[in-house]
């Protein structure tokens, strides 16, 4: 073939494949839009599943994944932030810690997330809540259990990775000249770190906690075994309460109710909610990232 | 550009010149006096033994062609070359007599004392207001908003720029000009009131104009600061300078009064460079 035949049937091929893509997006979307559409009412996103699940909403599991992915966010983009700032700006890149910690975020990228949730159960609720349960509830099981808050710590574990590596990107785009003439003045690093380079890296914060929560709030496997309830209309009111999520409601109607064709409808729907969820929340992440970038950063 | 060279009074008449070296022998003990300072990238050596006196309340230039390690030697009198990882410094840099480079030097003091604005003008993304505050805030300089307003506008005035932003202090810094970005680059380096300024090729950056408002800053600064300025532009530095140093290679080759040098090298290679024939 020629060079420039080679050249168009390339082109052919990359723009097939693109078209693919959108395709399946297409189809998947345009799918649960369809069918999900007609079952939403006032009443299904503010009421309470019942019965067995077969009627009613999804009002506990939608409150149930904000509630987890908020917590989460508190838990994550605290470390997260720190752990960059650690790599970006004070770590010595050829010093064994460095290349060390460097490597254990890495892989921690890579591990499943089911791996996750068996991690959480023995050292959350196994571990930790064992230990406050002797330490101060005398032995009663109070802590030691599933619970919303080792489900949210557990998630943070799992998307810290992400946090990670956007505050990261976000560091080192800030320029170098900033930091220098912040030197010049006699500033010391964490002064440099505070007050002028993370102010300018804060649209890169919010997008790493943004795609963690994005990425929080469609995980199933971690929270399976740390604190994710089969059927609980009640809101979680404590920290060691148990609490249902979209997630995990969407496996167990799909999978685990007596009459599967009853509800169909309802799985559709709780899937076109848990979308809109994520695409939400990215779209705010979006627009309050232009909207840092129009400004030149916070004042 | 009203004040050239030749118009200029010379304090510093009394100069010996040795077969060699060239090192004035002033009738003032100097500000800063850099002895055998070498700087190492790695293995590369950037600035190679260089001794060197920077009189006080003169300007002193640093000229030579690119890559001749002048910046660098710049950035070791205020310690800037810590920031990259891998340089090496020796010999020493006396400022009023005390070595910088001593293990228990102060380095945040240091830089306060000794002052510095870069090639590229780099205000931050902030107010004007706050760029100029910034040294004094984060030194703690100040103790009221009546004190830092004072200290601002004084800033302001003595890089010029004071008429030309007073009404628009809260304004971001970066819708000002590129020549307006740099003196307020200089304000803000002033507001801490350093001893010593550092410039690093500060009109490289600017236009005609720029340029000729920032020379015309620099020979009133010098009352009060003694300025060091790093340039590839001969003509600049035969303008604004009392003392000019000669680099090649990372080697000081000539260091002379700016007339004597531009007029009758001592050094057959500044002669060689200074009319152009390498460089």
């Amino acid at each position: 073939m020629s060079l420039r035949g080679l050249d168009r049937s390339f082109i052919l091929l990359s723009g097939l494949a693109v078209l693919l893509i959108v395709t399946m997006l297409a189809i998947i979307v345009g799918n649960v839009v369809w069918h999900g559409w007609e079952p939403i009412s006032w009443e299904f996103l503010s009421g309470a599943p019942r019965m067995g699940m077969t009627e009613g909403g999804i009002f506990p599991a939608i409150f149930g994944t904000v509630l987890l992915v908020l917590l989460m966010t508190i838990f994550v983009v605290p470390l997260g932030v720190c752990v960059a700032i650690y790599f970006s700006e004070y770590a010595n890149r050829q010093s064994w810690l460095y290349r060390w910690t460097r490597q254990a975020v890495n892989n921690l990228a890579g591990v499943p997330s089911i791996v996750f949730g068996l991690f959480g159960l023995g050292f959350f609720v196994q571990f930790v809540g064992g230990w406050v349960d002797q330490q101060f509830y005398e032995g009663k099981l109070t802590y030691g259990q599933p619970a919303i808050l080792w489900a949210a710590l557990t998630m943070a574990v799992l998307t810290l990775p992400v946090v990670i590596v956007s505050v990261e990107e976000a560091l080192r785009s800030v320029p170098q000249s900033y930091r220098e003439a912040s030197y010049a003045l006699g500033a010391t690093r964490t002064q440099t770190v505070f007050r002028v380079v993370l102010p300018q890296a804060l649209a890169g914060v919010l997008t790493g906690g943004i795609l963690a929560v994005s990425r929080g709030a469609g995980e199933v496997a971690p929270i399976l075994f740390v604190g994710a309830a089969y059927y609980l209309p009640e809101l979680p009111k404590r920290l060691n309460d148990q609490f249902m999520e979209l997630g995990y409601h969407i496996y167990v109607l799909a999978t685990q109710s007596p009459d599967v064709e009853a509800t169909k409808s309802l799985l559709y729907a709780t899937v076109l909610v848990l979308l809109a969820l994520t695409f939400l929340l990215n779209l705010t992440a979006i627009t309050i990232r232009a909207r840092l970038r129009v400004t030149g950063g916070l004042r | 550009m009203n004040s050239t060279t030749s118009t200029r009074d010379f304090p510093l008449l009394k100069v010996q010149v040795s077969d060699r070296a060239s090192v004035a022998a002033p009738v003032t003990d100097p500000k800063v006096t850099v002895e055998s300072l070498t700087v190492r990238y790695g293995r590369r050596v950037a600035v190679d033994a260089v001794t060197l006196p920077i009189y006080r309340n003169l300007i002193t230039a640093i000229i030579g062609p690119s890559g001749c390690g002048k910046s660098s030697l710049l950035r070791a009198l205020n310690r800037m070359n810590d920031t990259i990882a891998g340089v090496q410094t020796s010999g020493r840099v006396l400022l009023d007599g005390q070595d910088i480079y001593t293990p228990g030097c102060d380095v945040i003091a240091l830089r306060r004392r000794v002052g510095m604005v870069f090639q590229q003008p780099n205000p931050f993304p902030k107010s004007i207001y706050d760029n100029v505050a910034f040294g004094l805030r984060i030194n703690g300089l100040v103790h009221s908003k009546a004190e830092l307003d004072e200290r601002v506008e004084r800033a302001l005035r003595q890089a010029a720029l004071w008429d030309e932003v007073k009404d628009r202090l809260d304004r971001s810094a970066l819708q000002l000009s590129g020549g307006e970005q740099q003196r307020l680059c200089i304000a803000r380096a002033l507001a801490v009131e350093p001893e010593v300024l550092l410039m690093d090729e500060p009109a490289s950056a600017l236009d005609p104009i720029s340029t000729a408002k920032i020379e015309e800053l620099m020979f009133t600064l010098k009352q009060h600061y003694t300025i060091v300025i790093v340039t590839h532009n001969m003509q600049q530095a035969a303008r604004v300078s009392d003392f000019t140093a000669f680099l090649l290679s990372g080697a000081l080759v000539e260091f002379n009064p700016t007339p004597q040098l531009f007029t009758n090298p001592a050094d057959p290679r500044t002669e060689a460079y200074i009319t152009g024939r390498f460089g």
